[in-house]
């Protein structure tokens, strides 16, 4: 479990890499992936994986909104590589594999979840960017005159 | 407020809407980044159209004089170090640290900011393919294949956990920037730009899934199905 959460934080942080994240934020990138990961190998224990991908997005949205206020920086940084781990890569292979091995009925299933985890991210983002940025300030401003 | 200045005015706006928006900014924070810097500068009339793929910008009014431009951008990689810098330079000018020459220089020396070197890009590469590999289920082993395989370039990488070292190594095409991107356009409202990103995401992870089946299809006829 230990090793996964690392294994996510250095994924994380090798594609903030590729995507050229000032060096400075890599910390908080890979915190944030380690994070995301964290939450979806938990929530998994309770929920399937849709659900799961859902609640995680939130979270590392949430974080990456936090995270932006605070450096003063766009939220894109830590929001497009934080979420590398939760979308489906492995799902669009699976499908790929099941289709080619001719075993139809797998292939749709495991691309009707792929297709649900992606529409899982996709709600967890709108909802999460529909809140007001307000709402985070305030909620900074009070934990710094702490 | 004389008519050339105005015109440096525009032209910077225009250039850091550019950056911003060829190295993966979200449509909205290259419209107000825009119209943040016309309007500290002084240009009330101006007007910023933003696509996916191009910049329109137009000013003037009855007093201000007329200046209207359009920007083809063709869709290049992310360098999220670039945004970073455009964004800090949008406030400092906000604070009014620059004057528009000034600016115009930072502009510059931001478009010219070095890539990360092409070793550095593919070691990333291959270290996000091996941690990948191993956080979908294949061990360390199969991940230092991969990230053999990867950096290297090599075939030979032949493990039991075949399956996963190939969605790890996967894992740096997947189009993530277009299709996070993509989401927050439509969310806020940027249906053409939003949708455009959308089918390129879309393309992409169908390519993927076409590439990776004709691999494998290919490997069964040679090897008689003995490796997977």
């Amino acid at each position: 479990m230990i090793y996964q959460l690392i294994a996510a934080m250095i994924g994380t942080v090798a594609f903030s890499v590729l995507f050229g994240v000032p060096r400075k934020y890599y910390l908080y990138c890979g915190l944030i992936g380690g994070a995301g990961w964290a939450i979806y190998s938990g929530a998994l224990c309770a929920f399937g994986p849709a659900e799961s991908s859902l609640i995680a997005t939130m979270v590392v949205i949430l974080l990456s909104r936090f995270a932006a206020i605070w450096k003063s920086c766009p939220v894109t940084v830590f929001l497009i590589s934080g979420i590398f781990p939760l979308v489906p890569g492995a799902g669009v292979y699976w499908t790929a594999y099941y289709i080619v091995k001719d075993q139809l009925r797998l292939a749709a299933q495991t691309g009707y979840q792929a297709a649900k985890c992606a529409v899982a991210i996709v709600l967890g983002i709108v909802f999460v960017f529909e809140l007001p940025q307000n709402l985070f300030l305030s909620i900074l401003m009070k934990k710094k005159k702490i | 407020m004389n008519n050339t200045s105005d015109k440096e005015v525009m032209e910077l706006a225009l250039q850091a809407g550019h950056i911003l928006l060829e190295n993966g900014a979200e449509i909205f924070r290259v419209e107000e980044t825009m119209e943040r810097i016309c309007k500290h500068y002084g240009v009330q009339s101006s007007n910023e159209f933003v696509l996916s793929n191009g910049i329109f910008v137009t000013a003037g009014n009855e007093k201000e004089k007329f200046y209207a431009k359009v920007q083809h951008i063709p869709v290049s990689g992310t360098h999220l170090d670039r945004v970073t810098a455009v964004n800090q330079l949008s406030r400092e000018i906000e604070e009014g640290k620059y004057t528009v020459s000034q600016a115009m220089e930072e502009i510059k020396r931001i478009k010219n900011m070095p890539d990360k070197r092409k070793i550095v890009q593919i070691l990333a590469s291959g270290a996000g393919s091996a941690a990948f590999c191993y956080l979908f289920g294949g061990n360390i082993g199969g991940g230092l294949i991969v990230t053999v395989l990867c950096s290297v370039m090599d075939l030979l990488g032949i493990g039991e956990h075949l399956n996963y070292m190939i969605i790890g190594s996967i894992m740096p095409l997947i189009p993530g920037v277009a299709f996070t991107n993509a989401i927050r356009d439509v969310a806020d409202g940027d249906y053409i730009s939003g949708a455009v990103r959308m089918l390129d995401a879309l393309l992409v992870f169908m390519c993927i899934a076409i590439g990776v089946g004709m691999g494998i299809s290919i490997m069964n006829r040679l090897t008689g199905g003995i490796l997977l």
